[in-house]
Parts: structure tokens; C-alpha cells; sequence
């Protein structure tokens, strides 16, 4: 039934190779051979597509960098350098910079299907944590990036979020000053953020190896959340998931290069066309798309009893993604997939609103309804976490699990 | 080894030449890596010739009264305001309890040159430089200075007065060498 499931080489010099090193052992069973639910949607190919966005990020990275000078007085125009001169630079720089948050829009699918699907139960909670670990790193690479074309949103941006730990009690001024290596965001700055914007991408990429191997010890999780019962629920991931994933991949293809051909700066603001000036701040500072919901939950706080508005804004910020960890733990609920919590799903909807309008609240200036938005946003994101996940883990009743998954492929196919 | 551990276990918790030997050679070992790692990490703070630019002289003579100007000092916008008779009068007649950072406006000057407000042009919320010192910008809510990026509003003395900031813009370090000449840090 499964012919391709033992790496068995016919040519003599791959069995010589694959003895003393079985490395392609390893990927045959890791790319070919690797069983998975045979009722995966196609949200299941938002891990490859991760998977891809950073190669490419890493590609193109490594190109620009060698046309790039990473000092105050010469970063912006050799940003334009490769914008009007270099072979390609213009679209290489585009794939780069799109490629971020395309990066992040195929990270935030793949962490919202495992919200509703339950994927960060027992037993795959490491497997979920070592994802969170990728997200945090995919932040602190994407925020440093942006700092690198030297442009007046780069300069602020960095000014605003190293600012972040300022708030930091007693220390905070001198934690500023060790991050900046000055007294203001400068050429130390700037070289410290290219350095590690250089290595951590392949930080990255090593976490995105444990992480698939978390994956691959329980296995995939699947649109129904129970367990695989034998190989009559399972396909091999080739040729049936490469084909499927490869599709998703020309329709992430055909959107990404829409907007690098056709909306290369749509994402992006006209003020980091303007070189950076440390004295003076442009009228309306706004971080890229992908971090305006932690930014309208920082900017929601008002001063809580003795820890001022500043303080408290920083912790609330980093609690929101820190407390992901304690996901697993936070819902209890024995079932998996929200496709079996009545209660669970609707919850879930109204997170994904919330997230939304956070994200929206984050783009305005913090005043007015948006600030109120912002905050009313804030309180459901915790609330959402630490009180409803909780308290549905115990009261919801949920509705009856098939047997088995092959039971209900099969199922489905009878009645239609 | 089997002799080792019975004579171990033999000795009870009698403290022995051996243990002695562990400790030490893990302590130094701890303290050469110790060592090692502190350079790795205090060569990210800022470097001799960033620490060696650290004051600056500025011409206050070419000021007139309600005039501001943008001076830079450690990389970092500083305000220099020579106040008209009226704003020092709004600074001073404010309660303290009306301040989130209560401070008088004396604190805030030096005796004899009440008229020049010296401040480092950094708002305390996020480090943005709030506008007011440019002829036409929006001095905010009390007329002194108000920052765009999160709406804090600061006072004739640069206390904040409202908004997310917690603490007035700071007053750096500064000495009158003449009656026209500052020197910052």
C-alpha cells in the first residue's frame, strides 16, 4: 500500500553516500514518505509556504546585501542605488521588502488555522511554542530590516520601539543607551541592526528545522482534530501534499507578485522616501501592517493604580504575545477542532474581528474613537485568553467526534 | 572509578580533596568564561568617541525674545527657548497639583536667566521630537509643545500637562559661560 514508505537507493554511489551519511533517508522520510491525514484542507499548506517565504527572504537578502552600505551617511542612497542602477535591484529590493509581509500574512493564516483547529494541544504544545519562537524572531528581523533603508520612518521606528525599554524601571535609560550604542539612534545603531538582520533569518531557519521536527513526531494535525487510527486515515505527503502545496504556491505567487509588479509601495509609507533627520518626526508614525494590533493594544493603556501609562502599555504589549505560550494550558478542552465547539467557534470569529480592528485602531492616531476602539479591542484580546478559553473548556458541550478519520472522508463521499 | 565512589561513600558528607579540586577548576572555568562574555557584551555600549563628543557650546546672542531655536547634542535635538515675560508668568503660576511630574519652573531654570528654557527636545514617551519650536507648529493644549506621535501636550516649561509621556522633557546638564554662550553637557 505504501511502496515509497523505506528510502531504498538502486544507484551505488547514493547507497555508498546514504550509508555513511543518511541524510537522504532523513528527507525521504521528512518529503516523501511523511504520513499525514488524509482530510488535510488547504490550509494545511501554509507551513510550506512559510516554509518558502523564507527562502526566498534569505535569497534576496543576501543579494541586496552586497550592494548595500550600512552607515548613516551612505544607507539611503544605496537603498536608491539598487532602486536606479544595479541589474534587477529595483526588483529584488520590491521581492524583499513585499516578501516581509507576505512572510507575515502566510505566518498569521498558519497561526490562525492553528487557533481554530486546536493544532497547539497535547501532545504537539513544544511543536506550538517553537512556532511563537519563530514569530518573535520573524518580528525583531522584520522591525530591523526596516530600520536599514535609513529613511525617516526607519530612523523613527527604531528611536520609538528601542524606546520600549526605557520604561523598564531603574535600569531602563541605560538598557536604551546599551541598545543604541550612543545617545540617540546612530551609526552604532545602524551597523548592530544590519549585523543581525544578517543572522537571524538563519536562526530562523534553524528553529524551522526543530519545529518541523516537533511536527513530525505526533504528526499533522487535521480539520477533524482526532487521532490518526492506522494507515487507512494517512496519504503520503508525495506526490499527494508537494502537488497540493505547489498549488498553493502559484496562488500566493500570483498575489505576491501582483503587488511587487503592479503595488510595490502600497504597503509601505511615502515618508521612508525621505532620508532620515534626527530632528525632526514626521506628523504620524506608524509601524508596518503586521505589528498594528500589538501597537494599538501598547497605545491603549492608561496609567493601573502605581505603574504609569508607559509602563504598563510595554507589558500589556509583550503579555499579548507572550501569553500564546500558556495557550495550551489556557484551553482545556479535550476536543481539538473548533469544528466541534459550537461555542469555541464563534469565540474564535470574534477574535479574528477583534485582531482586526486592532489592527486598524493601530493605524490611526490615539485619540477619539480609535483610542476607544483600541482599548475596548485590548480588553476582549485578554479576556478572549484568560477568561473565555477557560471557562469553555468547562462548560461547552461539544459535539460527538467521528470514529475515525477515514470513516468520515468516506462518509462525505457516500452522500454526495 | 569504582574505588573512587566506594571511598566517597565511605567518607559520608566529609568534604574531599577532590570536591575542592571540582570546584575550583569550575569556578576559574565559570570566571574565564565570565571574562570572556563581558567584553562581547559592553563593546554594544557607546564607544569612546561617542562618549568623547559629549558637550557642546551654543550662541544664544542671535535669539530674540519668543524665538526658539533646535540646537543638537549627543546626536539628540535639545529646545532652546528665550520665553516672553507672559509664558514665564503661565510656567510659574501653575499649582503643583495640577502636574503629573510636579516640578517649579525654578527647578527648571537657572536663577538670573529665567528667560532661557534649555531642554533636551525628546518627548518621554516614545522619543519623538514634539514640535513647538519651529515658528507655525502646534505648541499643543498650554502653549508650549506638543508631541504628533501619541498626543502629549507640554507647558511654557516643558512639563507635561497631558497625554501618555510620564515625565517632563528632561533638562540636560548646562552652564552659562556669558550671559549669550551655553555650554550643554
Amino acid at each position: 500500500m505504501h511502496p515509497s514508505r523505506s528510502f531504498e537507493p538502486k544507484n551505488g554511489f547514493v547507497k555508498w553516500f546514504d550509508q555513511q551519511l543518511p541524510i537522504l533517508t532523513v528527507l525521504h522520510g521528512a518529503l516523501v514518505a511523511y504520513p499525514t491525514p488524509k482530510n488535510l484542507n488547504y490550509w494545511w499548506s501554509f507551513g510550506s509556504l512559510a516554509g518558502f517565504m523564507l527562502a526566498v527572504q534569505i535569497v534576496t537578502g543576501i543579494i541586496l546585501a552586497m550592494h548595500y552600505t550600512p552607515h548613516v551617511d551612505y544607507a539611503f542612497n544605496s537603498v536608491e542605488h539598487i532602486m536606479r542602477n544595479v541589474n534587477y535591484g529595483w526588483l529584488i529590493r520590491y521581492v524583499h521588502q513585499n516578501g516581509a509581509s507576505f512572510f507575515f500574512i502566510v505566518v498569521y493564516i498558519h497561526i490562525f488555522r492553528g487557533l481554530y483547529y486546536g493544532s497547539y494541544k497535547a501532545p504537539r504544545e513544544l511543536l506550538w511554542m517553537l512556532g511563537l519562537v519563530i514569530y518573535l524572531l520573524m518580528m525583531a528581523t522584520a522591525f530591523m530590516g526596516y530600520v536599514l533603508p535609513w529613511g525617516q520612518m526607519s530612523f523613527w521606528a527604531a528611536t520609538v520601539i528601542t524606546n520600549l525599554f526605557s520604561a523598564v524601571p531603574l535600569v531602563g535609560d541605560a538598557i536604551v543607551t546599551f541598545l543604541w550604542g550612543g545617545f540617540s539612534v546612530d551609526n552604532p545603531t545602524l551597523n548592530r541592526f544590519f549585523s543581525l538582520h544578517y543572522v537571524l533569518p538563519f536562526v530562523i531557519a534553524a528553529v524551522a528545522i526543530l519545529h518541523i521536527w516537533a511536527l513530525h513526531i505526533p504528526g499533522s494535525n487535521n480539520p477533524l482534530g482526532i487521532e490518526v487510527k492506522g494507515p487507512q486515515d494517512q496519504i503520503d505527503f508525495h506526490p499527494y501534499h508537494t502537488a497540493k502545496d505547489l498549488f498553493m504556491l502559484s496562488v500566493l505567487l500570483i498575489v505576491f507578485m501582483g503587488v511587487v509588479f503592479y503595488a510595490p509601495n502600497y504597503l509601505s509609507h511615502a515618508d521612508n522616501y525621505i532620508p532620515a533627520d534626527p530632528l525632526v518626526t514626521p506628523a504620524h508614525i506608524t509601524p508596518d501592517w503586521y505589528f498594528l494590533p500589538f501597537y494599538a493594544i501598547l497605545r491603549a493603556v492608561p496609567d493601573i493604580l502605581f505603574i504609569e501609562a508607559k509602563l504598563a502599555g510595554v507589558i500589556a504589549m509583550f503579555a499579548a504575545i507572550l501569553l500564546l505560550f500558556a495557550l495550551p494550558w489556557l484551553d482545556k478542552s479535550p476536543v481539538r477542532s473548533g469544528t466541534f465547539r459550537p461555542l469555541f467557534k464563534q469565540f474564535y470569529w470574534l477574535l479574528v474581528i477583534d485582531v482586526i480592528v486592532l489592527g486598524f485602531a493601530g493605524a490611526r492616531p490615539a485619540e477619539g474613537a480609535w483610542l476607544i476602539a483600541g482599548q475596548v479591542g485590548t480588553v476582549y484580546y485578554f479576556v478572549h485568553f484568560l477568561v473565555i478559553l477557560p471557562l469553555l473548556s468547562r462548560i461547552e458541550k461539544t459535539r460527538p467526534l467521528p470514529e475515525s478519520i477515514s470513516q468520515s472522508v468516506l462518509s462525505k463521499q457516500a452522500s454526495a | 572509578m569504582s574505588t573512587s565512589e566506594s571511598s566517597s561513600e565511605d567518607h559520608g558528607g566529609e568534604v574531599k580533596r577532590r570536591d575542592f579540586l571540582y570546584i575550583a577548576a569550575g569556578g576559574f572555568g565559570a570566571l574565564t568564561a565570565g571574562s570572556m562574555v563581558w567584553p562581547l557584551i559592553d563593546n554594544l555600549n557607546p564607544a569612546a568617541n561617542v562618549l568623547a563628543l559629549a558637550s557642546v557650546e551654543v550662541d544664544l546672542s542671535k535669539i530674540e525674545v519668543g524665538q526658539s531655536i533646535l540646537a543638537k547634542w549627543r546626536g539628540k535635538p535639545v529646545f532652546i527657548r528665550r520665553r516672553t515675560a507672559e509664558e514665564i508668568e503661565q510656567a510659574q503660576a501653575v499649582p503643583l497639583d495640577d502636574l503629573k511630574d510636579p516640578q517649579t519652573d525654578e527647578e527648571r531654570t537657572e536663577e538670573g536667566h529665567e528667560e532661557w528654557l534649555v531642554m533636551v527636545g525628546i518627548c518621554t514617551h516614545l522619543g519623538c521630537v514634539p514640535q513647538g519650536t519651529k515658528v507655525g507648529e502646534n505648541r499643543g493644549d498650554y502653549g508650549g509643545w506638543f508631541c504628533p506621535c501619541h498626543g502629549s501636550h507640554y507647558d511654557t516649561s516643558g512639563r507635561i500637562r497631558k497625554g501618555p509621556a510620564p515625565r517632563n522633557l528632561e533638562i540636560p546638564a548646562y552652564a552659562f559661560l556669558d550671559d549669550t554662550t551655553i555650554r550643554i553637557g
